[in-house]
């Protein structure tokens, strides 16, 4: 026996180097020669696409060219960033203000862009805080962030920020279910069934200025909401979720949320509840929530509280919710172009579902129920179902769609991307990826027009493909050229944070719209020196206001003497350049907090508090010029109580009487 | 070793022969030299300072030379060298030679590996379970799709009544269970 078990390891050996290297027919590792040729963008060109893609745990959100993989920006959103002066400065700690005081730190997972009839309109970018529940808008204008809105009754906010096909509503579905926010939250962990709920924000979007409102809840039973999409075309009005733990444990989820042969998709009819909401069927609910908003004229966020959203009950108001059975823990819950054909894909799951609109209606039409989960109906699985992929590898995860009829998914445990024809189901074809792929991305790919040049893999591992930096590597994209049959790998580039979802648009969309500077007649800050003549230093109390201004090669005033030990300084720096790429930086020895970095024609307030008397320097952090070193000031702080005058001065080198005597 | 390297060889020009037409031909146009990675995925990432993943585990064991036979010929590798998390339940190879020779041997051809796939990922579930927490009468989904029935029984551990977990080996990437009997996946 033991020669027979060598023989077949021998065997198996030789079988499998013959497989292996069968493999790269489908490209495997092999990166074909054309592969650098496809991902070169050469020194001067602008590259074809934008591609935001998710920081993960850094919390903020970076653009990236296609097919380059050049990094061009990293926005702060959800974390500060000190880089920028995000949640450093006066005007932007507000951002990050929530019921729970500033949140500094948070975990953006699935970056969205605005549509209008189904596709990219460009204008803005959605991503959701998954720790404190929150969603953030980007103005694509600017690449900022524009507004972050606080969600009440969630936690863990997953299956967020996914759109409705003219952005009418952004949706939150929490992941973990909670007692709600009005409710006593101080009861056993163990009575999950009886106390827990899952609430799925709907949250309107201004059509002109992007403002967001939480519209309504849904009020669901209580299980885990992973992610969503929207319905589109025939199935614009409904939304798709996909569930987990409808074994409702409230521990040890890694065994005990996977007990069911089949969880679920939730179809939402927001339609219906839209009209149970005019008819006034919504229950007020007392809540604490924060909504913050930069305002590009004041150059300055204002937070401010809300206390009531509007719940619907899904249990009560019929119509709104119904499950359909999906098998084991669905991860991605994506929506064909079309609209018709909606994949759940369960990632401890042997097959893919797909799950067709049509039939979802016609079972609904015709009651095909298998019965009720917890007040919600649940439909035949068959009734829904319109096909499965069979056996196309291990750990589905997400799905992203050509608009040609295919679509490709990621397979998280077998590291592989495939692809497969909607309608007959069949694998067309199959790529590696290094390692262990999360979310997939392909420009317009989650929209009704897709633009299948390009499809990008974002890997967890990268073991052996980056030099070692140690005990955490970069996680990766990798660029896959996928214009003709089979997908070919040209280009690995690093990520910051872990990449989740990303979306990718033609460059044309947004870079036209690109603003340059801020003017700065239209600056509305308190604070603002619209030129060097109005700066000054004003002292109210122990507080110290320097109204200062920067531009090519100094501040004004660069000399301030009379500040005293106990004050509280606020450097208001306004930025006078009214031209392209010039920002300037601002920093002053000691400060606890951060630098400045001020575009042009706006104003940033850098508070500090001196901790000792003596001399203090500041200066430009940001290169503007080639006198940029010359750029810099001194601030003097005498003792508590010393009589030193309030000055400031620009260009008086000395003191007369000194000048005089010397 | 040499036997083995002839072996290897003709396996090797097997392939040229057999697969060449699309990649060798795509090789042959290009003109640049391009630098590749070796064929597979993880399993090829040389680190022998972490803790061993399942598969290595596997691989390191004298009592598992048919288990990873078994999986290099099922292309699970690489899948197994992942993050998991698995729990990977290991017949050992008394227990594959308690299997019919004729079946096993059949098992190992390339027109079956559907068939020896659907066996091996039988033998997996993705989440790390020690043994304290299998319980009698739970049920585990495996990675093919069908189901383990597990009971406890004066301490022991059965699967689908038919194996005996007589050991438990943590991995980096999940919990390996080594088992007395090869479970087979229902009938359908």
């Amino acid at each position: 026996m033991k020669k027979l078990t060598n023989l077949l390891l021998i065997i198996s050996i030789i079988t499998v180097t013959f497989l292996s290297a069968c493999k790269p027919k489908n490209l495997n590792n092999a990166v074909s020669g054309d592969a650098a040729a496809k991902a070169y963008v050469a020194p001067g060109k602008y590259d074809e696409y934008y591609n935001f893609v998710s920081g993960g745990f850094s919390g903020q959100m970076s653009v990236y060219g296609l097919p380059s993989g050049r990094l061009l920006r990293v926005i702060p959103v959800f974390s500060v960033d000190p880089e920028k002066g995000y949640g450093y400065s006066e005007e932007t700690k507000p951002m990050l203000n929530t019921s729970h005081g500033i949140v500094p730190w948070d975990d953006l997972h699935h970056p969205e862009l605005s549509q209008t009839n189904g596709e990219i309109d460009g204008r803005w970018i959605f991503g959701n805080a998954n720790n404190t529940p929150r969603v953030a808008r980007i103005d694509l204008k600017t690449f900022r962030t524009s507004e972050i809105i606080e969600l009440p009754n969630s936690a863990g906010n997953h299956s967020s920020p996914f759109i409705t096909e003219n952005t009418e509503y952004v949706i939150a579905g929490t992941r973990f279910s909670v007692p709600g926010d009005d409710e006593n939250g101080d009861v056993p962990i163990s009575t999950y069934k009886k106390n827990f709920k899952g609430y799925i924000s709907f949250i309107s979007v201004g059509k002109e200025d992007g403002k967001m409102d939480i519209a309504f809840q849904l009020q669901c039973p209580g299980i885990n909401f992973d992610l969503s999409h929207a319905g589109k075309g025939k199935s614009h009005g409904w939304f798709f979720f996909s569930c987990y733990n409808t074994e409702q444990a409230n521990t040890l989820l890694e065994v005990n949320a996977s007990q069911r042969d089949k969880d679920f998709i939730m179809a939402v009819n927001w339609k219906k509840a839209e009209e149970y909401l005019k008819a006034g069927k919504g229950r007020k609910q007392a809540v604490k929530y924060a909504h913050n908003y930069y305002n590009e004229t004041t150059h300055t966020a204002v937070s401010e509280i809300r206390n009531e959203v509007t719940i619907l009950d899904t249990k009560e108001l019929k119509d709104i919710c119904y499950f359909i059975p999906c098998p084991k823990s669905p991860h991605g819950c994506d929506v064909d172009p079309t609209g018709e054909y909606i994949v759940g894909s369960g990632k401890l799951a042997a097959l893919i579902p797909v799950f067709s609109f049509d039939k979802i209606q016609k079972a609904i039409a015709d009651k095909a129920y298998e019965g009720e989960y917890d007040g919600i109906p649940v439909i035949k699985y068959d009734a829904a179902l319109y096909g499965e992929v069979k056996k196309p590898g291990l750990g589905p995860l997400h799905t992203e769609f050509d608009g040609k009829g295919n679509a490709y998914t990621s397979f998280f445990v077998s590291s592989e991307v495939v692809k497969w024809n909607i309608k007959d189901l069949k694998v067309l074809d199959r790529v590696p990826t290094f390692y262990s792929v999360g979310h997939l991305c392909i420009p317009g790919g989650d929209s009704r027009k897709p633009s299948p040049k390009y499809l990008i893999a974002y890997n967890k591992i990268t073991k052996d493909r980056y030099l070692p930096t140690g005990p955490e590597l970069a996680q990766s994209a990798q660029l896959y050229d996928i214009s003709g049959d089979k997908m070919q790998l040209i280009l690995d580039f690093p990520t910051i944070g872990e990449p989740h979802y990303a979306q990718a648009v033609a460059a044309d969309v947004i870079k036209n719209n690109s603003v340059k500077f801020f003017k700065i007649d239209e600056n509305a800050n308190k604070y603002v020196s619209k030129g060097e003549g109005t700066t000054k230093v004003v002292r109210e109390g122990n507080k110290v206001h320097i109204y200062m201004t920067a531009i090519r090669s100094h501040f004004s005033p660069d000399n301030i003497e009379g500040v005293r030990l106990g004050d509280e300084v606020y450097f208001h720096v306004t930025n006078l350049e009214q031209d392209w790429d010039v920002p300037h930086g601002f920093a002053v020895k000691g400060a606890v907090n951060a630098e400045l970095l001020i575009m042009p024609g706006e104003t940033q307030t850098l508070k500090w508090t001196p901790d000792r008397v003596g001399m203090f320097p500041m200066y430009c952090t940001d290169f503007c010029s080639a006198l940029h070193q010359e750029m810099q000031g001194y601030l003097r702080v005498s003792p508590a109580g010393s009589n030193v005058p309030l000055t400031f001065s620009t260009g008086t080198n000395m003191p007369k009487e000194e000048a005089a005597t010397k | 070793m040499k036997k083995i390297l002839i072996l290897f060889s003709i396996g090797i020009s097997f392939m040229l022969t057999s697969c060449g037409s699309e990649k060798a031909e795509e090789t042959q146009s290009s003109t640049e030299s391009v630098q590749t990675a070796p064929a597979g995925g993880q399993e090829n990432v040389s680190d022998d300072e972490s803790q061993k993943d399942v598969v290595k585990v596997a691989v390191s064991s004298k009592d598992h030379t048919t288990l990873v036979a078994a999986l290099k010929q099922a292309d699970l590798v690489t899948a197994l060298s992942n993050a998991g998390p698995f729990t990977v339940f290991a017949p050992t190879n008394d227990a594959f030679n308690k299997v019919d020779k004729a079946t096993l041997e059949s098992l190992m051809k390339d027109e079956n590996k559907e068939a020896l796939q659907n066996i091996l990922q039988y033998h997996v579930t993705v989440s790390a379970i020690k043994a304290e927490n299998l319980h009698d009468g739970q049920t585990l989904g495996m990675v093919n799709g069908d189901n383990i029935k597990v009971t406890v029984k004066d301490g022991k551990i059965m699967l689908n009544n038919s194996a005996t977990i007589i050991a438990s080996i943590p991995a980096s990437n999940g919990m390996i269970h080594v088992i007395d009997g090869v479970l087979l996946p229902p009938t359908k």
